[in-house]
């Protein structure tokens, strides 16, 4: 653990310190006047969507630098966001129909953007399915399916988007009551720095995998492991 | 030789070899049926179904048939040992991919055909009466999904557990096929316009076959 630099050792602290101060902020926060409490899943599900998109363009870039680059540390890059993409994707689809059960009777409806995100998350799932059963040449099959996937968003987006919608817009953010904004950005700050907390994280003990097989495979070759074989 | 030539001559080995085993275009076909059948007692109590159930089960039937045949053709490259012998050609690898996106596209215009025909009659659904659009429908849509299932399918050619990750990578992909396919068809048998799913189909399919050419290289064939 060495290696922590300054950027990661602050985004470390600012998400232990959020993560402690944060439901006391939100609870703090004036109450919203038509959905009452439940309005308050608002802080912990727009960011977590949000971070969810983040963590699947950072693994479409890591793939797209693997497969053209043929870049190790970009493969390590993608499989972090992949991992990230379908963890804050689950928050994002659990909290929702937490919200919806009250706001619109019902968990699920089939809204653009409920859609989108669940197809999106199945994706990602699929990414981590590939490359943990994949095989050899695992690692370029979900590097393609990344690509893929990135690429499916916006075409899921467009080809549900002429049923109704009827999902809060994002100028529901911009137009925020002044008591609401600073928790709203605080818990943003949060998950963004547990964001690259846990992408930190997820590098390392990649980094620390490859170093493992490039000594086991240098100590095969030394013939320190003929006994275990 | 350019890329045309190229995917001419790698399309017509699939076709020859096709012809003389039959296994693919009888196996896919008879699948086909199946599925209408199964579908048709699922749905059929004795009344004329929904508009857009018809058009669910000839989608699904598209979907599930052409993983069964996509699985099975590389399956067949690969015990024959024939892939490698194609990656060894000197041929471009997007005439490869191309040419087997063209050799799924027709296998599976000819189970289409036999899925569309056997809905009209057991389904009552009076498919005949659009055949022109239902047929740009649907070669739209099959390009769209062989272009991605193609690309899989070959990257899947070393993989421990490809039968269950065919379908678990494609489906998730090819959502957008379904959508549109399934819109289409139900807007074209209550005599709406599907000029909108038509536009959208031929967009999927143009990124989608732009990335699968530019991906098949480094996903499919390199070491």
């Amino acid at each position: 653990m060495k290696r922590l630099g300054p950027f990661y050792l602050l985004c470390l602290a600012v998400a232990v310190i959020g993560l402690a101060i944060c439901p006391t902020l939100v609870v703090l926060a004036p109450r919203e006047t038509t959905m009452g409490f439940v309005q308050k899943i608002f802080y912990y599900h727009v960011q977590s969507a949000w971070l969810c998109f983040m963590a699947v363009f950072v693994c479409a870039g890591g793939s797209a630098a693997y497969l053209f680059g043929k870049s190790e540390a970009g493969d390590r890059v993608a499989v972090a966001g992949g991992e990230l993409a379908v963890l804050f994707g689950i928050c994002t689809l659990v909290t929702g129909p937490l919200w919806a059960r009250k706001a619109w009777g019902a968990y699920w409806q089939w809204d653009v953007r409920l859609t989108t995100t669940l197809l999106l998350l199945m994706i990602f799932v699929a990414y981590l399915f590939s490359r943990r059963y994949g095989g050899p040449g695992s690692k370029k099959l979900a590097a393609g399916l990344a690509l893929f996937g990135a690429a499916d968003v916006p075409l899921i987006y467009l080809s549900v988007s002429i049923w109704r919608t009827i999902h809060p817009k994002t100028t529901v953010v911009s137009s925020l009551q002044p008591g609401m904004r600073g928790p709203f950005w605080a818990a943003f700050a949060t998950f963004a720095c547990l964001f690259v907390v846990l992408f930190g994280m997820r590098m390392a003990l990649e980094r620390s995998r490859a170093k493992l097989d490039e000594l086991y495979l240098a100590a095969e070759d030394a013939g320190l492991l003929d006994g275990d074989a | 030789m350019s890329v045309v030539r190229e995917v001419a001559l790698l399309l017509w080995k699939d076709v020859v070899v096709e012809l003389r085993a039959k296994e693919l275009l009888f196996g896919t076909v008879f699948f086909g049926a199946i599925l209408v059948l199964i579908f048709a007692f699922a749905f059929y109590g004795g009344e004329r179904p929904p508009v857009d159930v018809m058009s669910g089960v000839l989608w699904v039937a598209i979907a599930l048939s052409g993983t069964l045949a996509i699985g099975r053709a590389f399956e067949r490259e690969r015990e024959g040992n024939t892939l490698r012998a194609l990656l060894l050609a000197p041929i471009s690898r997007s005439s490869l991919y191309l040419s087997k996106l063209i050799a799924i596209a027709l296998l599976m215009a000819i189970v289409e055909l036999v899925v569309a025909v056997l809905l009209s009659f057991m389904l009552h659904a009076s498919l005949i009466e659009h055949v022109l659009s239902l047929a740009a429908l649907l070669l739209l849509g099959t390009v769209g999904f062989g272009a991605v299932a193609s690309l899989f399918g070959a990257a899947l050619g070393r993989a421990r557990s490809r039968d269950v990750l065919l379908p678990l990578l494609v489906y998730p992909l090819s959502v957008p096929v379904l959508i549109a396919g399934t819109r289409a068809t139900t807007a074209l048998l209550l005599g709406e316009d599907a000029s909108f799913w038509l536009k959208f189909l031929l967009v999927y399919d143009a990124i989608f076959i732009s990335i699968g050419v530019w991906v098949f290289e480094p996903v499919a064939v390199s070491e």
